[in-house]
């Protein structure tokens, strides 16, 4: 049974290989192989959300996620938003808008909102309220969460290039 | 909280997969979006010795229409159902029920078929799949074969579906132009399973109902298809006393286990109202 696997993805933008046992969690392979720490460790039931990276497109909670699945991938997680020492709009509104208190939930909230806004440049209130609905925050009611996702949406639309 | 050791197989072909599992044997379970299975394997309620991921199978993904039904792959996630144009026009009843299904990060990843396949009275499709009439494209080491929804769900984690086999394909009868649809669901909180929920199905003409299709979420070790509340509406218009009749019929076959959820009285009461709202909502959108 000790068993392990060679998989490559791209983590970042970079290609990366790791040598993971099948059972690896990704969140465990980002952390603790990878180095990547913006993904955090909260219930590792798949409700809080706080491990939220982008794989291929999706948002996925990655403490339910075997590294095994991943192999060619393309992986991003909070690290990979902010570009040549410029925050993502996102990062920026999150600042601005104060949308976190502790600061657990932010990334994983960051990289929901990141998908969200590329498959609704221009969501209503009901739809950030739904779309981060797997994102748990037990500090700001959500309040400036969701000002901070309108205020990157508006920020993204007059710039399209950056997104 | 990481699960047992396992060997891992990625096959890229249904025949591949079958052959797996006939080769491996009853220690290998099938992985589809994984978020049932791998929270159980964290939790060591599952220790499979051998997994066989079915996510890099192209020909079990896709949604579209061949003849006068909808077909789609048993790898097909929430997600992609959610956002299915084709979908949100010939079976919007899916769409509203996918809709409901966990959250955002989930439904990426999470299958119908795995959804159907679990056998969780908890998971929604399967109520959702006896309102729409739907049947099931099993393949395995001997061949194909198509089973109706109803009568596939046998109990607790318990479908029709035999060691080796592999549910490939859903396929869906298009209702009728004009037919109401709803799925209502009662749950605490985001990504819960139903308290209580109701699927309903509902075909109009003069006032009355001519066809009705209701199925119920986790009122009892399985999705249930709730016949005499059927029966009971047919050929009446949809009123006060219809509706209290129906979902009184409906309670009559439910069987929920008390859990965090609510007692048992209160599950059932909520399986009541969800239908009675269920049967609204629908005759709202159907046309007489």
């Amino acid at each position: 049974m000790a068993n392990t696997h060679q998989v490559s993805f791209k983590l970042n933008g970079k290609a990366v290989e790791v040598s993971v046992e099948p059972r690896e969690l990704l969140i465990h392979t980002l952390r603790e192989k990878l180095a990547h720490t913006g993904p955090h460790i909260g219930c590792e039931t798949s409700h809080c959300g706080a491990c939220t990276v982008d794989m291929d497109g999706m948002s996925v909670k990655s403490c339910t996620v075997l590294t095994v699945q991943c192999a060619g991938s393309e992986l991003l997680t909070v690290e990979g938003l902010e570009q040549g020492g410029v925050l993502h709009a996102l990062q920026q509104a999150f600042h601005e808008e104060h949308g976190l208190q502790c600061g657990y939930c932010t990334p994983g909230m960051i990289t929901r909102a990141y998908r969200l806004l590329k498959e609704n440049p221009n969501p209503t209130e009901q739809d950030i309220r739904y779309g981060i609905a797997g994102n748990l925050c037990r500090c700001t009611g959500y309040q400036n969460i969701v000002k901070a996702v309108q205020s990157a949406a508006r920020k993204l639309a007059s710039t399209p290039a950056s997104a | 909280m990481i699960p047992a050791g396992f060997d891992y197989h990625a096959p890229n072909s249904v025949a591949d997969a079958i052959k797996l599992l006939g080769d491996l044997g009853p220690d290998a379970r099938l992985l589809a979006g994984g978020h049932s299975l791998l929270p159980m394997m964290k939790l060591r309620f599952a220790q499979p010795a051998h997994l066989i991921d079915l996510g890099r199978i192209a020909e079990l993904r896709g949604i579209a229409q061949v003849g006068d039904a909808i077909h789609i792959g048993a790898m097909t996630t929430e997600h992609e159902l959610l956002h299915s144009a084709l979908l949100a026009e010939k079976l919007p009843l899916l769409v509203d029920g996918a809709g409901w299904i966990a959250d955002p990060q989930v439904r990426y990843k999470g299958t119908i078929g795995g959804d159907i396949s679990h056998g969780d009275p908890g998971n929604d499709h399967p109520a959702l799949m006896l309102a729409l009439d739907a049947s099931f494209v099993l393949r395995g080491p001997k061949g194909e074969r198509v089973l109706k929804a109803d009568g596939y769900f046998l109990g607790l984690y318990s479908t029709q579906l035999e060691d080796g086999e592999i549910l490939a394909q859903i396929r869906i009868p298009i209702p009728a132009a004009g037919s109401g649809w709803s799925y209502q669901k009662l749950k605490r909180k985001t990504g819960d399973f139903a308290t209580a929920a109701t699927a309903v199905l509902l075909q109009m003409s003069g006032g009355k109902v001519a066809k009705v299709n209701i199925a119920l979420t986790n009122a009892g070790p399985t999705a249930l298809k709730a016949r005499a509340a059927e029966d009971s509406l047919l050929g009446k218009p949809i009123d006060e006393a219809s509706l209290g009749e129906a979902a009184r019929l409906a309670m009559g076959i439910c069987e929920p286990t008390p859990d965090q959820r609510g007692d048992a009285e209160y599950k059932l009461a909520m399986t009541g109202e969800m239908t009675r709202r269920a049967l609204q909502a629908a005759h709202a959108r159907a046309k007489s």
